[in-house]
Formats: C-alpha cells, structure tokens, sequence
C-alpha cells in the first residue's frame, strides 16, 4: 500500500471504528430488545433495557411448560412453540434430503453425461428458477384441493403435500452442485470408464465421495430454505396442530392478542439453532452462490 | 469430457430392472385411472405423462443418460411448471368462492337441500346389531336392515318388535355423521331422512334434476343453467348461488384495467412494487459495498468479529426478524417511538401513513438485504488487482476517485446477474410485506383489498386468500401480469450471466 502520515492514519482508524460501532449498535439493536423483552414481565414493552423484575415466565410458556406467578396464578401457553419447531424440522429435513437427491444426480447428469438437448434443458432450468413458486400460489392451493379428494394425506393441510411443492426447489441447487462437479478433473472419470465402471458406478463411487462438502452446503441451504418459508405453508397448513413455526410466529402479534413478551422467547429459541447453523454454513453459500450463477 | 453414454453397459441381467420398472409404471398407471375416475382428469393426464416417461426412459437402454435427470425433470414440471400454467388458466375463469365448485358439485349440492316436513318428524332409536345397527322407529313401530353408518346407505324399514338393545342417546350422536347419510324407505314406499338429533321425517328437496341443465323448484319454477356466467339462472333472470367454475375468456384482465375501482390500485401497486424492488437493491448494494470496503481496509483491526456481527440480520430466520421489527415499530408501544419521543418528542404513525409506512418497510429491508450484498462484494472486491489502485494512487487519485474508476467498474459486471436476481426476489418479496404491514394501510376508494404498502405478490395473495371473496381468478389474471415482468427480469439475467461469463472466458483466452 501507499505510505501514509501515521497522523492521518490514526485519525482514519478512529473514524472507521468509530463508525463500526455506531453501526453495529443501530444493527443490533433489535437483537438486545427481544433479549430484554423475552425476561421482562407482562407483554407490553414500557421499561428499561435491563429488565426490573426479571421473570423467567416468557420462556417456560415457550418451552410449552406451565408458569405460576407469584400470585398463584397458572399461566398456560398460548402456542405450542415446540410443536411447530419439531413440524417445522421434520419437513426441512425430509424436504432438504429430497431435494438434495434430485439435485446432486441431476448435477452429476447435467455435468457429465451427453444427453440429447442438454444445453436447451440447463437453459430452460434456469429460466423457470425464476419464477417463485409464490406467484402460483393460486394453482398450488386449487391443485391440493383436488388431490385432497383423492387422499386426506395428499390435500391441503397435510404434511406430505408440503414437502412435495418443496422438492420444486431444485432448479438452483442443481445449478450449484453443477458448478462444482464442473470443477473436478475429467481424468477422474476417464480414468474409472477404462476400469469399465458404469456411468452410475462413476457417480456413486467416485462423485458422489468427492462432493460431501458441497451437498452439505446444498442441504444446510435448502433446509434453512423450507423453514424460512411462509407463503406456501401459510397456503396450505389451517389447523395450529400443523403449522410449521414461520406460519405460527405471525399468531403471536394479532390485533386482539398482542403477546410481545412471549413472542420475544419463543423467537430467540426457534431463531438461535437455526442462526447457528446458517453462520457455520454461510462461508461456502457466497462461494456456491456467485460460483453457481457465472460457472453456468 | 463426457462420458458416452451409448456405449454398450455391462450391468448384468436387465431382468429385475425391467420387473421394478414394470411394477411402478402399473402403479402410476392405477392411480392415473383412479385420479380420472374420481373427475380429475388434468391430474389423471399428468399422472399418465409421469408413467409413460418413466417406462420409456427406465425401460429402454439408449435412455440411460436421461434417467439421471428424469426425476429433476419431473419435479420441475410437475410443481412448477404446471403450477404456473394452471395459474395463467385459472386467471381465465370465474374460480371464486362464489363460483368455487366444478358443475355437477354445484348441482349435487342444490339438489340436496330441502326442507323436513314437520307434520311426518317422528322420534328414533339406533339399535346395535353385531358390528352394525339398525334404526328403531317407536311411534310406527318399524325397524330397518343392519346398515353400518360409515357411508352414504339406504335401507328399508319394516314392521317388527322393539330390539333389546338400544343404544344410549349420547351413543346415537356419535354416529351423527352416518344417520345423515342414511335414506330409509318405509313399507308404503316413502322416503324419509334423519332431520333432527332425536327425529327422522319426510324430507322435500328445494331442486330436483329434470333435465342436463335445467332444475326445477319446489314450486315448479324452472333454472336453467348458464354455462357463460357458471350460474343457475331461475325465470326472474337471477342468479341462483352456489356457481360453478367456467371459463370467462379476457373478463378478469377486462376488469383489471377497465373497473376504475380496480386499475386505480393496480397502478399505484405496480409503481410501489417496482420502487420497492429498485430501492431495496440500491440501498442495500450501497450499504454493502460500502461496508465491504471498510472491512477490506488492510488497517483495520477486529475484522473478523466486525464480520461475524455485520452479517447477523442475514443469519437470522427473516420471518422472525420482520415479526421482531413489526413488534418494535409498533405505533403505541413499539420500542421505537418510545425512544423517539424520549429523544424528539416525535411518534411516527409507522403504520396508518402510507409514506410512513413505505419507509419503514425499506428500512426493514435494508436491515435483512444489506449483509448479503456485503458478503458478495468482498469477494468480489479482492479480485480487483491492487496495482491497479496503487498506479491510480500515485498519480495522486483521491480515495474516492479510485473507488469509482478503478474499483466500481470491475466489479459491476461480475455484480449485474446477482442484483438482477435480488431485484426479482424483492419483486416478489411478499413475506416482507405479508409479516410486517400485510399491505395496509389499505388505499381509500377501491373496491378489493388494496394497500399502500402492497406489491403486486402480496397484492394477488390477499385477493385469492384474505376475506375478500377467494378471487382466484382475478388474481390469476394478476399472476400472469406478473409472470410477464418476471419473464422479462429473468431472460435480462440470463443474458447478462451469458456476457460476464463470455467475458471471462475470454480473458482467459486472451
């Protein structure tokens, strides 16, 4: 780099941390809140930052347990936080695994297997990627309707139906893991073709070994994906037995029942697993994600 | 390299793969049948193709290669390329709630009511027999066939002695359900139905089916069925509820941009949509960048915990995040206007001001959006070459003269796919919308939901799914005008990740 005046460098540094800070106090400002309100007592938010009477009742309605205030009274929880959580993971995993699935043999297909109008399909993928599956929420909720005639478990309100209109969500993954198969060296299959291994001898024993990381990548993603999701479940899940945790938050915070301090707990113990995980994930999605776009 | 696929595979015997095949093709085959029996011939179709392709491409070698894609394939077709074309259908027809059923439902559900003649109402009781139960009818002293109550059934009644075992009353509502299902013939040939908890008496049908489209009253007045409007039309030339599903041709775009009460929203909604979507790029690429450039300062020390914190509001689950601004933005007791007014002695009607609450929904999106394009531009950043700036530095550049002519214009190419795609997801950002103001504050003067803060996602979903009539159809119509500006958004993109990677291969050629 350029010399600089230590003087004007010192005044740099203060302004760039300095500005940090102010930044990062305006960013994190949410975060300290709901950490306050979620040991505040009541649900309405008049008090100071560090709570006067620190109560743990927010947080045992939202581990679905029973509180008794000091007064005597039994509070009962308002939702079953946890029940939702465990929805909302059930379909994450089985959809992220479906997904997962498709996507890597599509990947592995799409990278090395000649196939009549290959470029045409990648194409075409790419363009319907585009298209959210949101913008179809009409036909998606007319279509469950009618399969719910056939079965219960196929029609609205229903688990299955939910993980089926997921597994749509392939067309980026199959971009991303496209991207890395592209990368490896086209020796290695060579290579296996002369030991006289299939092309799905290739895939299972020397392809699939090899793209571990990224397809952990893939489903972190596309898990965090489904359980962020609340246009498609909020379509199609009614009964609060059902709903996945992105559906049931929005209970919380109605006009008739206004429940903050609850809504503060059961927010920091959905959100904490799942911000977790995304930060350990989060290196490889950039990478995956600006890879996968420009490789195509 | 490819591998190629037609060259002859040894795999063994091809017998149990063909068996396997064989098996899960009559499976979908079945289920294509079923699914066309029960009148779903759309789905019966689809289920058809699904089964077709795959015997062929499982069954037939020279397909190996497209077994690989074939379920990928299927997928995308099947959730979202039927869905959308379904969607561009149904934006053609009436599909509401109030012309929500398909015709021979709408018939089914007119000809089944009617009224219970209170002259013939007489007391029962459900008798048990073996796993099934027969009706006791006391005042005439009949008694039906073993029916099983799970089913629509009919039975026929005769004189016989009172059975032993009669179930208790609380038992015999159990089976409610069933005695509503149940026809029952009396010896002189009368039919009568379950018409209360405790009775059963002569029922009289409001409509009986006298032709393939006309119904005729309890009064004798003929309806007619109208095919154009999906409606029962009876002498008087009204409307008789519930409609059916029909086809209504350009109607709903008709009414989208003639119904005064409708094009009025709509373009409001439209132009919101598209500053939403430009703005929230704008701002968070700026905050990004500009972020991204600070924490690339080679002087700057904590980069790592500075990182870790910055990229947080991305980490979080969004719906909990939009759910925690809309508690803090909260006009009464928000934290927000509390230390507003502490400080400036100010309450924002965050809320019920259109403007107000156009802000604060950029604001929240800056919030989610900016760590994002942070993460981008930094790596994206240290691909710009250093010497390149030092050259520009010695030549005596400001700091911001080399940002904006040396590093800016090496990283917006490389930048254009990825702020294509984010203006597309915030096009259709409707959980945003849908979790912080659902839309409102609602636009005065329309006649569907419109809000001012709606875009068009959030705009289509209240109309289909909000208390406002199930309009299906009308939102469909939307869709499609949707689908048209995405379609749009999405071939800029492809032409523009088509240049950048033209450009980078040809600087390696180069």
């Amino acid at each position: 780099m350029i010399v600089e005046r230590p003087k004007d460098l010192l005044v740099k540094k203060i302004l760039a941390h300095g500005f940090m800070l102010i930044f990062l106090a305006l960013i994190l400002f949410p975060f300290f809140m709901v950490l306050s309100i979620s040991f505040r007592e009541g649900n309405f938010s008049v008090g100071s930052i560090i709570p006067e009477n620190p109560t743990l009742e927010h947080w045992y309605l939202a581990f679905g347990l029973d509180y008794t205030r000091a007064d005597g009274t039994v509070v009962e929880p308002p939702y079953p936080v946890m029940l939702w959580m465990w929805n909302s993971i059930k379909i994450g995993l089985i959809a992220g695994l479906g997904v997962l699935a498709i996507a890597t043999i599509s990947a592995y297909a799409f990278s090395r297997i000649r196939i009549k109008g290959k470029g045409a399909m990648l194409d075409g993928l790419f363009l319907i990627q585009m298209f959210p599956t949101t913008l179809a929420l009409v036909a998606i909720y007319a279509i469950f309707d009618a399969l719910g005639e056939v079965s219960p478990i196929l029609g609205l309100n229903s688990h299955t139906a939910l993980v089926l209109i997921y597994l749509a969500g392939v067309t980026l993954h199959i971009w991303t893991i496209k991207g890395y198969f592209d990368s490896i060296d086209t020796a290695l299959d060579k290579a296996a073709a002369i030991d006289g291994a299939t092309p799905w001898q290739t895939f299972r024993f020397i392809f699939l070994p090899l793209a571990v990381p990224i397809m952990s990548v893939v489903f972190v993603l596309a898990f965090i994906g489904f359980i962020n999701d609340y246009p498609i479940a909020s379509v199609l899940i009614r009964s609060e037995d059902k709903m996945t945790l992105a559906v049931g938050s929005r209970l919380y915070l109605n006009e008739f029942q206004y429940l903050w301090g609850d809504f503060a707990a059961a927010a920091i113990l959905s959100g904490l697993p799942i911000t977790v995980v995304f930060l350990i994930a989060q290196r490889y999605l950039v990478s995956g994600l600006s890879d996968g776009a420009v490789k195509g | 390299m490819t591998i190629a696929a037609d060259i002859p595979v040894a795999e063994g015997s091809p017998l149990p793969r063909l068996i396997t095949v064989a098996a899960v093709s009559i499976a979908l085959l079945f289920g294509s049948f079923f699914l066309y029996q029960i009148a779903q011939p759309i789905y019966g179709v689809i289920m058809l193709a699904l089964a077709t392709g795959f015997a062929i491409i499982f069954g037939a070698n020279r397909f190996y290669g497209a077994r690989f894609i074939f379920p990928g394939v299927a997928a995308v077709l099947i959730f979202i390329a039927f869905p959308v074309v379904y969607t561009i259908y149904i934006g053609f027809t009436n599909y509401s709630s109030f012309n929500l059923l398909t015709y021979d439902r709408a018939v089914e559900v007119l000809t089944s009511r009617g009224s219970v003649d209170p002259d013939t109402e007489q007391p029962f009781a459900v008798a048990r027999d073996g796993d099934q139960f027969r009706i006791w009818l006391p005042d005439s002293g009949l008694l039906s066939d073993p029916v099983s109550l799970d089913d629509v059934a009919e039975a026929t009644l005769s004189p016989a002695n009172p059975p032993a075992d009669l179930l208790e009353r609380r038992d015999a509502i159990q089976l409610r359900s069933g005695l509503q299902a149940l026809t029952l013939t009396t010896p002189d040939g009368t039919i009568i139905q379950n018409a209360s908890l405790r009775t059963f008496g002569t029922f009289t049908p409001d409509y009986v089916r006298t032709g393939p489209n006309t119904l005729t009253r309890f009064d004798g007045a003929k309806l007619v069925a109208d095919h154009e409007t999906g409606f029962f039309v009876d002498e008087a030339g009204q409307n008789v509820p519930p409609g059916w599903r029909v086809g209504i041709g350009w109607d709903n775009f008709e009414r989208i941009f003639t119904s005064e009460g409708i094009r009025g929203p709509m373009v409001s909604i439209f132009i919101w949509t598209f500053v939403f979507a430009i703005a929230s790029v704008v701002l968070t690429f700026a905050l990004g960048l500009t972020l991204a450039v600070i924490l690339q300062w080679p002087h700057l020390r904590f980069k790592a915990v500075y990182r870790i914190l910055l990229i947080l509001p991305y980490a979080v689950p969004a719906f909990i995040s939009i759910l925690v601004f809309k508690g803090l933005f909260n006009q009464n007791f928000g934290e927000i206007n509390l230390i507003l007014e502490a400080l400036f002695g100010v309450r924002p009607n965050w809320f019920t001001d259109g403007n107000l609450a156009r802000v604060m929904v950029l604001i929240v999106n800056t919030w989610l959006g900016y760590p994002y394009m942070m993460l981008l531009a930094m790596g994206f950043l240290q691909a710009v070459p250093e010497d390149h700036k030092k050259a520009a530095a010695l030549e005596g550049a400001s700091a911001l003269r080399v940002f904006f002519t040396i590093t800016l214009p090496q990283i917006i190419p490389p930048f254009l796919p990825l702020l294509i795609a984010s203006f597309a997801f915030n096009f259709n950002n409707m959980v945003l919308i849908f979790l912080l103001t659902r839309g409102l504050p609602d636009i005065p003067g329309t006649v569907i939901p419109a809000g001012e803060t709606d875009i068009l996602a959030s705009f289509t979903y209240r109309l289909a799914f909000d208390n406002a009539g199930q309009q299906f159809g009308l939102a469909g119509a939307i869709t499609l005008l949707i689908f048209l500006v995405v379609a749009a958004i999405s071939y800029a993109n492809f032409v523009a990740i088509r240049r950048a990677a033209q450009k980078r291969s040809g600087r390696v050629s180069a």
